[in-house]
């Protein structure tokens, strides 16, 4: 979509007058229970649409023709090509902005549409307050047994959404291996699981398969209290990485049963977090592009006291 | 010039725009679910543009009464609705021709944050027919 031609715009231009559906049928026929349902939702009373002389709101022309979520079988190669360009240059959103509808006769209930459309026009690159791309008018002439009933015209913007994704930027995923797969799943389940060998009872972390003091490949797990304090840390300015805002701080966290784990530090500001200061883990849920993800972070709520800083807990405190 | 309809006021309500999207069959996410409609930069769900022509042509055959026929409605959109807005619609009758019974009719359906439609409908009414537009002026 950059620069100074639009190159995209003179391809698309090629699509005006080629045809986007060709004999399309209506999945119904005009029937009452459409009718009553589109009277329902406009709030309209009008008495010529009930009863046994009922006719169609005229202003249900398209609604006649739509595919649904089924599709529309009637569309051609072309409208698909077109679409598919618009697609790859980022034109991925699409909004109705004009609608021009004549009514050459009611329709009433049994009417069976045959429907043909045709690309009328395609504009050059038009930049909105949406964002930037292209506007497409298409014509559709609505047929009765070959009698043309209503011809029904719809211009279309179709572009490049402005602004940033509302999805966050997807977090780097803990490496998660056999050796490690229990810790993980501990924390899932919002545990925090501390490995302990089964022949000495020295505790260890992060995991391993043996033990480095006597060697033994056996083991248990006790759980942590998830209380600690910060036995070290970084802030980390430099560099940004988009699922992360800096700067922020990284703790060296070492748990009131001795091993250390590294961790957020969160609650705190990131240049209030010091050696020493109490945390006490906390598990964060994260959604974002690549689903759902729950890490452990060091809450350090209870310092802010201590501090002399009476900001609110989960005030900028940095995350990784 | 012409004569005012009166305005008719509609609160845009959720229920009112996935209604009108399912009545008119179209599935288009942006009309039933919020999350994927901010993906797409909108800040939340809005009517889809055949509501709003079933609205617009209601507002005029509920002045001109059953016997009157919709020959013509063009609209074009400008601000969205989103569920918690009202739209009032201001229509002006712009030609009335009596003795063919046709009438057009100027339309706007202005809503919280500008004009939401502008249009005009042109309809026959007993023997003939009536043109309403939709207009900027309506209101005046």
């Amino acid at each position: 979509m950059a620069g100074g031609t639009d190159e995209l715009g003179a391809r698309l231009k090629a699509y005006e007058g080629q045809p986007a559906s060709r004999a399309g049928t209506g999945k119904d026929p005009v029937n009452l229970p459409m009718i009553r349902h589109w009277c329902e939702a406009m709030g309209d009373t009008n008495p010529a649409y009930e009863g046994p002389d009922a006719i169609a709101p005229p202003t249900m022309l398209q609604a006649w023709t739509m595919g649904g979520l089924s599709g529309n079988t009637a569309r051609t190669g072309a409208y698909d090509e077109m679409s598919a360009l618009l697609d790859e240059a980022g034109c991925v959103s699409i909004v109705a902005t004009d609608c021009e509808q004549e009514y050459l006769r009611p329709l009433r209930p049994g009417d069976e549409l045959v429907f043909d459309t045709v690309i009328e026009s395609v504009s050059g690159r038009k930049t909105t307050k949406l964002g930037t791309g292209y506007f497409v008018t298409t014509r559709t002439d609505i047929r009765v047994g070959g009698e043309l009933v209503g011809v029904h015209r719809l211009r279309v913007l179709k572009y490049a959404p402005a602004g940033k994704p509302a999805k966050a930027p997807p977090r780097p995923r803990p490496v998660v291996n056999r050796d490690n797969a229990g810790f993980w799943e501990g924390v899932a389940g919002k545990r925090l699981l501390v490995q302990r060998c089964a022949g000495c009872g020295t505790l260890r972390h992060p995991w391993l398969p043996g033990c480095n003091a006597c060697g033994s490949l056996d083991w248990d797990t006790v759980e942590s209290s998830g209380e600690g304090t910060v036995y070290s840390y970084v802030v980390m300015h430099h560099p940004p990485f988009p699922a992360f805002d800096p700067p922020y701080a990284v703790g060296l966290i070492e748990l009131a049963e001795g091993v250390r784990m590294v961790g957020n530090v969160v609650g705190v500001p990131y240049d209030k977090v010091r050696i020493g200061l109490p945390v006490r883990v906390e598990f964060r849920r994260y959604e974002d592009a690549e689903g759902a993800l729950t890490l452990p972070v060091f809450r350090a709520a209870d310092a802010l006291d201590a501090l002399g800083d009476r900001g609110a807990p989960g005030a900028p405190g940095g995350e990784v | 010039m012409g004569t005012a309809l009166p305005p008719l006021e509609i609160p845009i309500t959720r229920t009112l725009i996935v209604a009108g999207a399912i009545a008119s069959r179209d599935y288009q996410d942006v009309h039933h679910d919020a999350e994927l409609a901010r993906q797409k930069g909108s800040p939340d769900i809005f009517m889809n543009i055949l509501t709003t022509n079933g609205l617009v042509g209601r507002y005029v055959t509920d002045y001109f009464g059953p016997t009157a026929e919709l020959r013509k409605v063009a609209i074009r959109l400008g601000a969205p609705n989103y569920p918690g807005d009202r739209m009032v619609l201001t229509g002006r009758i712009e030609e009335l021709d009596d003795e063919r019974g046709t009438a057009t009719v100027r339309v706007v359906g202005a809503n919280g944050i500008g004009n939401h439609v502008t249009g005009t409908v042109t309809l026959t009414f007993a023997e003939a027919t009536v043109t309403v537009t939709l207009t900027d002026e309506a209101d005046s």
